[in-house]
């Protein structure tokens, strides 16, 4: 179980309060594709994800970055056992869905870097480091089914 | 971290003395990786077995330790030698680069376990370095 000092909760939800989930989600997975085009594995239902211009249009990433975001605030508001609250979450993603864990890992980092875009200076040095000790436990919440 | 002369000799040294185990090492070393790795499994779901030496992960490993052999034999110039098979993990298989590390991990173990005495540091630092040497070449067509 990961421990939380009051200030890192304070940091967490301080970053994660000036995200717009519509915002944010709606771009996730676009830039998820293009940095690391390989995860397109996973998208053969999505339509056409082939382009930098269909990926950046594509209606049904735009849902799925929603999604993730909305499952990220679930996160958020249960941060002393994210492993619990993702539990069934992970054996979907390991039994069904069958995610390489890696991928939580390359999420995670396109996660970071729209904030950065969005909150720019405002994720301080410290900020950054708090807010990736979060995201480190969110992946591996979602890597702790895969047995 | 670019192999030297020496590098590549003791690898063609060592893999001429080894080569002839090649499917046993790749079945062993695919095995272990199933197993200590359990998510390498997600790339597998269309083979029906895959515990430790089952009829997919032995063909499989033979493959692999092919791949190997080859990248040997082509030691003076991966990338170039190793273009079409980046291609095909790049675009078709789709595997993540990271698990190219996670398989030369359990390559070496393997190596170690069945030529003890042979798999002396200088051999194992040789070797690490090729493993990593053929992921790169094998990464060159990702992105």
């Amino acid at each position: 179980m990961v421990k939380w000092t009051e200030e890192e909760r304070c940091i967490i939800r301080g970053v994660w309060e000036k995200v717009d989930i519509d915002e944010v989600g709606a771009q996730l997975w676009a830039r998820a594709l293009i940095v690391y085009p390989w995860i397109e594995r996973y998208f053969g239902t999505f339509g056409d994800t082939f382009t930098t211009t269909a990926i950046l249009n594509n209606p049904k990433l735009a849902a799925l970055g929603k999604i993730v975001l909305a499952a990220l605030d679930t996160a958020v508001k249960n941060m002393d056992n994210v492993k619990g609250a993702y539990a069934s979450l992970s054996r979907v993603h390991y039994e069904k869905i069958k995610v390489d864990p890696e991928h939580f890992r390359l999420l995670a980092e396109c996660i970071t870097i729209s904030i950065a875009c969005k909150l720019k200076a405002e994720l301080s040095p410290q900020v950054l480091s708090t807010w990736q000790k979060f995201l480190s436990a969110v992946v591996e919440a979602m890597s702790s089914q895969y047995k | 971290m670019s192999l030297s002369a020496k590098d590549k000799k003791t690898v063609k040294t060592f893999w001429a003395k080894v080569s002839s185990n090649g499917e046993a090492i790749g079945a062993d070393a695919l095995s272990r990786m199933l197993v200590v790795y359990p998510q390498t499994k997600t790339y597998f779901s269309h083979w029906k077995d895959l515990s430790p030496g089952s009829a997919p992960v032995v063909k499989h490993g033979a493959t692999v330790m092919a791949g190997v052999a080859d990248a040997v034999a082509k030691i003076d110039d991966l990338t170039s030698g190793l273009l079409s098979l980046s291609e095909l993990h790049a675009f078709t298989l789709r595997v993540d680069p990271s698990n190219f590390k996670i398989l030369s991990h359990n390559i070496l173990v393997v190596l170690a376990i069945m030529f003890p005495t042979d798999f002396t540091p200088e051999v194992h630092v040789a070797m690490d370095k090729f493993l990593a040497a053929v992921a790169r070449a094998l990464s060159e067509k990702y992105r």
